[in-house]
């Protein structure tokens, strides 16, 4: 019975946050300053970490796919099953759990250390709403980033697929491109890449949330990091189910 | 839409400044709390707790641990709201405003807490300038280091402006917080255990310190202290709390004199 109760109180309290932010956002003065701060923070700084990542991914998934598809004769298909398996889920996803890891993990533990030492008391009682200069930065800077971050996710990673596929059998950049494009639309590319802003109010809105409600000291850090991290993530899979699902139904 | 707090204290001209001219004389209090009751599961913390200081007044509270001396500040600052009761800053009830209608009235306030609560990332200088950025925006920058040099220097950390926070004793932490409480020229000055964990000569320092912002910037303010000697010397009148509620409120001299039993007992113990 605790455990369902804690479990809507969470719920709740997460959207009486929401409001909060969203209050607070949308009602001047704007924090630009802490807002372009806030954009370097999570944007170029989680860069060579999303294209790293996205580049694995790559490598992997050509590795895989080329034994996979030369068992059905399907070789000549390589290109667009890398290209289509990145761009449409592979890159998205990964920059999800990537930036939810760390970015989900800084936010959650600066703004719980903030909470603990009474610094977010202080800018409070100095009159600048927390909500605003905190908050609504960071998960703006989440939303507006996470898309960003996604196309370098896919750019690293068909770029090493093409590379792990051209050390095994050489092929042209150029062709791989074309065979991996040919028939698409930004139809088939644009929604899953701003699928991504999704993740980021997710990953955003809980590190936040986590933080700012952080209680006991040092320990009480450690667990909003942690549960930033886990949530998030965990959030970031749940949601992508139903925004495949929407996408699929209302971009065919 | 026009806040609540701006139309409070918008409206209404003739009242204002008359208010204005008996807290100027002291006739009315700058800041006054009544019938304030708070509590936390089952345990009172406040229970009708009532309190005023006027301009350029200094009231101690002091306590045994858990009594609500901080609390008190809280609800009076707006960061916890109270069960019930009353916060009249110039007259005007400010409990259970909104965070944004709160801020015309915050900036009117200073507050130190306990652990000072700087902002750790920033400097020294930059933990001063931090209420200027926010609030002063038409500031020319030249002003704003003027004004931060200023305030650093009044509180003795001129040389100490680029250091961080965590490179500072405790006694400087609390002075640079002080000096940040001042950055927006409050009229009420709210200080959590200025002294709390300092030495006997850096507690002397913070205590001179409050002397003579007192009798510089002419402020209302209420120290939530542990420490007599501290309370002694700093504040024009002493108020003790027991249970929630004021036992006595006084000169020291009036509490010397008191028959209460809590009392007698409070300060042969300080």
């Amino acid at each position: 019975m605790g455990i369902v109760s804690d479990f809507f109180e969470w719920f709740g309290s997460l959207g009486v946050f929401f409001w909060q932010v969203l209050k607070a956002a949308v009602t001047p003065p704007y924090e630009w300053r802490e807002l372009i701060r806030q954009l370097d923070e999570v944007g170029s700084k989680s860069l060579p970490l999303v294209a790293t990542a996205g580049a694995a991914i790559g490598a992997v998934l050509s590795m895989e796919a080329r034994s996979s598809l030369s068992r059905f004769g399907a070789k000549a298909m390589l290109p667009s099953a890398i290209v289509y398996s990145v761009v449409l889920e592979m890159g998205p996803i990964i920059t999800g759990l990537v930036v939810s890891g760390r970015v989900g993990a800084g936010i959650g533990a600066e703004l719980a250390s903030m909470k603990v030492t009474e610094q977010i008391d202080a800018i409070e009682a100095s009159a600048i709403n927390p909500y605003r200069l905190l908050a609504a930065t960071r998960i703006l800077a989440c939303i507006l980033m996470l898309p960003l971050l996604t196309l370098a996710a896919d750019a690293t990673g068909v770029f090493s697929g093409w590379l792990t596929q051209t050390l095994v059998e050489p092929v042209s950049l150029r062709q791989f491109i074309n065979g991996g494009f040919a028939g698409a639309t930004f139809n088939d590319f644009l929604p899953p890449t701003f699928k991504t802003a999704v993740f980021g109010l997710i990953v955003g809105l809980i590190a936040c949330f986590q933080g700012m409600r952080t209680r006991g000291g040092a320990e009480g850090v450690g667990r909003a990091a942690t549960n930033s991290v886990v949530l998030a993530s965990l959030f970031v899979i749940l949601a992508d189910v139903v925004l495949v699902k929407f996408i699929q139904v209302f971009f065919p | 839409m026009q806040s609540l707090a701006t139309q409070t204290m918008t409206t209404s001209p003739d009242i204002s400044t008359r208010r204005d001219q008996l807290e100027l004389d002291g006739s009315a209090p700058v800041l006054s709390v009544t019938n304030l009751t708070k509590s936390f599961g089952n345990r009172k913390v406040l229970n009708g707790l009532s309190l005023s200081v006027n301009r350029g007044e200094t009231i101690a509270v002091l306590g045994r641990s858990g009594t609500g001396k901080s609390v008190l500040l809280r609800i009076i600052i707006g960061l916890a709201k109270p069960d019930s009761g009353e916060v009249c800053i110039h007259g005007q009830n400010i409990a259970g405003l909104s965070m944004d209608q709160l801020g015309e009235f915050r900036k009117k306030m200073g507050f130190l807490f306990q652990h000072a609560a700087l902002y750790d990332s920033l400097t020294v200088g930059e933990n001063v300038a931090f209420p200027l950025d926010h609030h002063r925006r038409g500031m020319a920058q030249s002003e704003k280091t003027e004004r931060v040099r200023q305030l650093l220097s009044e509180v003795g950390l001129e040389r100490d402006a680029g250091k961080m926070p965590s490179d500072i004793s405790g006694g400087m932490q609390k002075r640079a917080g002080l000096a940040r409480a001042l950055a927006l020229e409050p009229e009420i000055l709210l200080l959590d255990e200025p002294t709390a964990g300092l030495d006997p000569i850096s507690s002397g320092e913070i205590d001179d310190l409050v002397l003579k912002l007192q009798r510089e910037h002419n402020m209302a303010s209420i120290v939530v202290t542990h420490d007599m000697y501290s309370a002694k010397t700093i504040a024009n009148r002493l108020a003790i709390l027991d249970k929630g509620q004021v036992v006595i409120e006084g000169t020291f001299k009036d509490l010397q004199a008191s028959n209460i039993e809590f009392v007698q007992e409070f300060l042969s113990h300080a």
